[in-house]
């Protein structure tokens, strides 16, 4: 039964990468319709395990199924929506031209565009060269495209870094509407104060899951007053011998 | 397959296009120049009109290999190759795409490159001129199909644009143009025959030797677009949604 599926499950997941293990043996699942921060420092597999659950990373072994099909395939490409940590858009293309591609590759309606503008905060810049933009607006280029049609699960890698306090308060936002409004999103940052923001959170180190609870949940394991030092709690906590 | 996808692909690569206007530029101006320059170095030997028609087919394909090779290893490179491959379009959508929008171009090219070459050039031609231009796109095609299909194994700008003399000087130093195909060694010639531009340049010149459009030309030309359906089928297969 599709329907009572979780949006994403991931069952004894494993990625090496280059003879390393990026990614060793994780098992979780994330509920629909929920906000899920997937945090940890740079480095400790969050992109894979991202490229995994949109489908285009080779895994050594385990599964990963979204919203009960298995990790992409055919029938989840409409649905699913991925934004890469580096934008992924076309430099010598306007912001609409942009837009307007992806819409009609996704067949989106028209006027998506307009709205994604709106959302992202870039309506001014919509007739810009996307390559003449700043880094932090041509990801907001990159998150924009994500937003077209309505996708029910969106993974977003690291949406957010490098944006203005204002700019990220109002993506935090949007996020937390969309959530809201059925849909599921994965949200990476390696800034663990973003945390906070999240209903959930997935803490990642060297590959492996630290802790999968919500931000209070945490806190209250570790004794903790923020997310940092929880982090920190667990990680000399998973050094004690056993 | 999705027509829309195809359609979209086609008119975002037209769009990137325009918006470089030197790339244009150079697309649609070098081959006139070169065909310019071709018919002054023989200016009052019969030669330009024996290499004129086979170089129209040749410059087209050159050029195409080059533009296409770069563009999609730009695809590859940026991530929105991938970005593309986790939406609902599919591997031969994205290719025809690219193949529409720079066969429009090749049909530009070659008819500015043709009418130069016929009307102010003087250049002579047995057969109809109509199908020089038909000759001259399929060669641009070809050259895009092997573009596509090469860029696949190139992981620099820099390695692609090597490809270009590793594999199209030799198809150009075996196509009949420098020296007969029948007059190479057994060795070569057998070699000559698997090339695909062999027939590229065989068929043009079958137009410009003979007023009858023989079936050898029809021949050749279909050896041709075997070539391409078969380049750009190479091409999807090396398009990967899952990679390491």
């Amino acid at each position: 039964m599709t329907a009572a599926a979780p949006a994403i499950a991931v069952d004894r997941l494993s990625v090496v990468r280059g003879g390393h293990r990026v990614l060793d043996d994780l098992t979780f699942t994330v509920p629909r319709g929920s906000l899920t921060g997937l945090l940890g420092p740079s480095g400790c597999g969050k992109s894979t395990l991202m490229r995994a659950i949109v489908g285009v990373q080779i895994v050594e072994s385990g599964t990963v199924e979204v919203l009960g099909e298995p990790a992409g395939s055919a029938p989840l490409r409409p649905r699913v929506a991925y934004v890469t940590q580096a934008p992924s858009v076309y430099a010598d293309l306007r912001v609409v031209e942009n837009l307007r591609y992806f819409a009609a590759v996704l067949g989106a309606p028209p006027s998506d565009v307009e709205r994604v503008l709106e959302e992202v905060g870039l309506t001014a810049h919509a007739d810009a060269v996307t390559g003449e933009l700043s880094g932090g607006q041509r990801a907001r280029v990159s998150l924009a495209t994500a937003l077209l049609g309505a996708p029910e699960v969106l993974v977003l890698d690291e949406p957010t870094v490098g944006l203005d306090p204002v700019l990220r308060r109002d993506l935090w936002a949007l996020f937390n509407r969309l959530a809201a409004g059925g849909a599921t999103l994965l949200v990476s940052s390696h800034v663990m104060d973003e945390a906070r923001r999240c209903e959930r959170l997935l803490l990642m180190r060297e590959g492996r899951l630290l802790a999968d609870e919500t931000p209070a949940e945490l806190l209250a394991r570790t004794k903790r007053a923020d997310i940092e030092d929880a982090f920190l709690a667990l990680i000399e906590d998973s050094k004690v011998p056993a | 397959m999705s027509a829309r996808a195809t359609l979209a692909t086609a008119a975002r690569v037209l769009t990137q296009l325009r918006h470089d206007h030197r790339t244009l530029a150079l697309l649609l101006v070098v081959p006139c120049v070169l065909m310019s320059l071709l018919a002054w170095v023989f200016e009052g030997t019969p030669t330009f009109d024996h290499v004129g028609a086979p170089l129209l087919g040749v410059f087209p394909f050159v050029v195409m290999f080059l533009v296409t090779s770069v563009a999609t290893l730009r695809e590859r490179t940026s991530g929105t190759l991938e970005r593309l491959l986790t939406m609902p379009i599919g591997k031969l959508d994205f290719l025809l795409g690219y193949a529409l929008a720079f066969g429009a171009l090749a049909v530009l090219q070659a008819a500015l490159a043709t009418g130069l070459a016929l009307f102010v050039l003087g250049l002579d031609v047995a057969g109809p001129s109509w199908l020089l231009l038909v000759v001259a796109v399929l060669d641009a095609l070809l050259g895009l199909a092997l573009g596509l299909f090469v860029s696949a194994f190139a992981r620099t700008e820099f390695q692609a644009v090597q490809f270009l003399p590793a594999v199209v000087l030799p198809q150009f130093l075996l196509c009949g143009l420098l020296v007969p195909r029948d007059g190479l060694t057994t060795v070569l010639h057998v070699v000559s025959d698997v090339l695909p531009l062999s027939y590229a340049v065989d068929a043009m010149t079958a137009v410009t030797t003979t007023a009858e459009v023989g079936s050898t030309v029809w021949v050749d030309l279909g050896v041709v677009a075997g070539c391409i359906l078969l380049a750009l089928s190479l091409g999807a297969a090396t398009l990967r949604r899952r990679t390491s």
